[in-house]
């Protein structure tokens, strides 16, 4: 099943599809090693729930659940 | 000294940040960079020298980047050093615990650096958690000497010494890339060369982590973790400042005996101007910073940081800013200067200006003696803690207004996003800890005091003892009534400009015209009597928001390059004091 990345439950596995969002942004995730064909893991998230921390490669990566929205993952 | 036969070589220590280049710089060196465990510890470049065999090395500690084009200031400085190819070798500093990541950044670097060894750090880590690496396999799929070590064990350094001399001096090819992507590039290598040995070393990690980030203990930890370690200052600091009282109070006796042939001005000078006032900033600074220092540092150690700027980036978005500049704020509580530069980690250049000129709102630990003795002058014990804490409260809520109104109107611009690694836990490295930061910062605060309050200490001195004291404080008496003090106070501020340190010192030396030096305990007697309950209030109020010392405006001048934003720095938390005790002055 695909869905954007925002929506994965905590624990969740899937592997990025596609990033979509603006060159900088998706530059700066490249620069992370989070490509299309990453394993990611949705591990924390903030109480209000805007910041969320992804975990792949061995690392473990927050980001705005903002940005995420426009990340695709196929669970 | 013959220099005929010596080799030199300069090293460049590069890597992703927080794998522990620092630490390997430290134990080659000898040097005591200080290092901590979180991205963006380094921030500026350091040198360091090492002999051996007849070969001076000058290692050179970059700041941990993730691509050779960052944008960041921090990653600037390292891409544009290593694209240059400066050094004799480079040396790329890799995480054994997550190889995959560290060498993206490697196969970048190996493409624009002749000289390259690989050193795969943490191994210690690595190996704990399961992982190991097969060095020999690694080498030959990157074409470059790989070295295994674990800098803070200390192992493999040897070889890496020889692995580097080795290399330096031929010439070699660059790395022309196998595969169109150094993603896919690092991932099937770290595949060939990395072996998990059955379980999952993480797990114990994931569970600390799911309690401290967690939804519902998370914030609220936070906050009993920073209460935690202002009340140990407060309450800690309080006897060996005492004992530290005490030992002046022996000294200044025997020096003024000892000095009792001298003109009755220069013994004042000596003595009541530059002994008393350097006496007073290091027994009121000392105690409080030597515990601030090692809990703090013990923090940064352990990996918190980084989790506190991830469960404090929702309120700081909300002000326009982002996590990251939540950590530099911390790093003002120690001192705004260190917060001023560690302000470089933050990506969008208005993000950055904006946490640069809000800084100083936090108190930092010179103004920490004040808040607490004027605290103690009407809540005695545990009351003092809460009323400090209450203070570093008003600080960063101020500090947070002032960049939401900045971020709202004259920064206004595109929201910019937040990325920051979590780091593994570690286990903090409690011996060098004390030692260090009781050593470095005793001498800091010896050498600032020498520096800064022994010049103070006279010119307040021949101040006192001629009419120019009265005369400075007349003129500034209706402007401090109107803020609900009065001139001597404000005369203080002004004359703390050099160092936040010398407000206290310089209050009482005014209303007392002498150094109350040989006196313990009257001058808190003192102090109480002549502070009113108003005046108190607004003086801890003016501590948190006035400009900022001159240290932290020099730096804010070297790190933006425009006096308009200096004098942005120092005329904010000014205004924003003004505005508040003119408030609190009608309305008390």
């Amino acid at each position: 099943m695909e869905k954007s990345l925002d929506t994965l439950c905590l624990g969740q596995k899937g592997i990025v599809t596609g990033i979509n969002t603006h060159q900088t942004l998706c530059k700066r995730m490249a620069e992370f090693g989070l490509v299309p064909g990453t394993q990611v893991c949705c591990r924390y998230r903030t109480p209000g729930g805007s910041v969320t921390a992804l975990e792949f490669r061995g690392t473990v990566l927050a980001l705005r659940t903002r940005d995420m929205k426009h990340i695709k993952v196929r669970c | 000294m013959e220099s005929s036969g010596e080799q030199k070589i300069t090293v460049a220590l590069a890597g992703n940040p927080n794998v522990g280049k620092s630490t390997l710089f430290n134990t080659l060196t000898g040097l005591h960079q200080h290092t901590g465990n979180w991205p963006g510890k380094t921030v500026g470049v350091a040198q360091g020298q090492l002999r051996r065999q007849n070969i001076e090395y000058t290692f050179i500690d970059l700041p941990g980047t993730y691509s050779l084009k960052g944008s960041s200031a921090d990653e600037q400085i390292a891409g544009e050093y290593i694209r240059a190819d400066r050094a004799d070798c480079t040396v790329v500093v890799c995480d054994g615990s997550c190889l995959e990541r560290s060498l993206i950044l490697a196969l970048q670097i190996l493409q624009c650096c002749k000289c390259v060894v690989v050193c795969v750090n943490l191994m210690d880590e690595a190996n704990r958690h399961g992982l190991s690496v097969n060095a020999k396999r690694l080498s030959r799929c990157l074409d470059a000497p790989v070295v295994l070590t674990a800098a803070g064990q200390r192992t493999g350094l040897e070889t890496l010494l020889q692995a580097i001399q080795k290399t330096a001096g031929q010439e070699q090819k660059l790395r022309t890339p196998t595969a169109s992507d150094p993603i896919e590039e690092a991932e099937r290598i770290a595949r060939a060369c990395v072996s998990r040995d059955g379980q999952d070393g993480w797990n114990f990690q994931r569970k600390i982590d799911r309690l401290l980030v967690s939804r519902r203990f998370g914030v609220p930890f936070l906050f009993l973790i920073l209460l935690g370690i202002v009340w140990l200052t407060v309450w800690g600091a309080n006897y060996p400042s005492m004992l530290l009282e005490r030992g002046a109070d022996a000294l200044y006796a025997l020096l003024t005996n000892a000095l009792s042939g001298l003109p009755w001005w220069l013994s004042g000078v000596l003595v009541d101007g530059i002994y008393a006032t350097c006496a007073r900033v290091i027994c009121v600074m000392l105690p409080p910073m030597a515990i601030f220092f090692p809990l703090f540092t013990i923090l940064e150690d352990i990996g918190y940081l980084p989790r506190m700027a991830f469960l404090l980036d929702p309120a700081m978005a909300r002000c326009g800013g982002c996590g990251k500049q939540a950590l530099t704020l911390c790093m003002g509580l120690g001192c705004n200067a260190v917060g001023v530069m560690g302000c470089r980690i933050i990506r969008s250049p208005r993000e950055r200006l904006s946490a640069i000129l809000t800084n100083a709102m936090v108190p930092c630990n010179g103004r920490f003696p004040a808040l607490i003795l004027l605290g103690g002058l009407f809540f005695p014990d545990a009351g003092t803690a809460l009323v400090v804490a209450l203070c570093v409260a008003l600080g960063v809520v101020g500090a947070m207004a002032i960049t939401a109104f900045l971020n709202k109107t004259v920064l206004r611009g595109q929201d910019s996003t937040f990325i920051m690694e979590l780091p593994p836990f570690r286990r903090p490295r409690l011996g060098q800890i004390l030692v260090r930061s009781l050593l470095d910062r005793s001498l800091f605060v010896a050498l600032r005091a020498l520096y800064v309050a022994a010049p103070a200490g006279m010119l307040l001195w021949i101040f006192t003892n001629t009419s120019a004291l009265d005369k400075l404080a007349a003129l500034l008496d209706p402007a401090g009534l109107l803020l609900g003090m009065n001139g001597i106070i404000l005369l203080a501020f002004v004359f703390s400009l050099p160092a936040n340190e010398l407000l206290i010192p310089v209050i009482l030396m005014a209303i007392t015209r002498t150094s109350l030096q040989g006196t313990s305990g009257l001058g808190q007697q003192l102090l109480q009597n002549w502070f009113t309950w108003k005046m108190a209030v607004c003086t801890m109020v003016f501590t948190l928001f006035h400009w900022p010392c001159a240290t932290t405006l020099m730096t804010v001048y070297r790190e933006t390059h425009s006096i308009k934003n200096t004098a942005a720095a120092f005329a904010l938390p000014t205004a924003v004091g003004v505005v508040i005790c003119a408030l609190l002055n009608l309305l008390l």
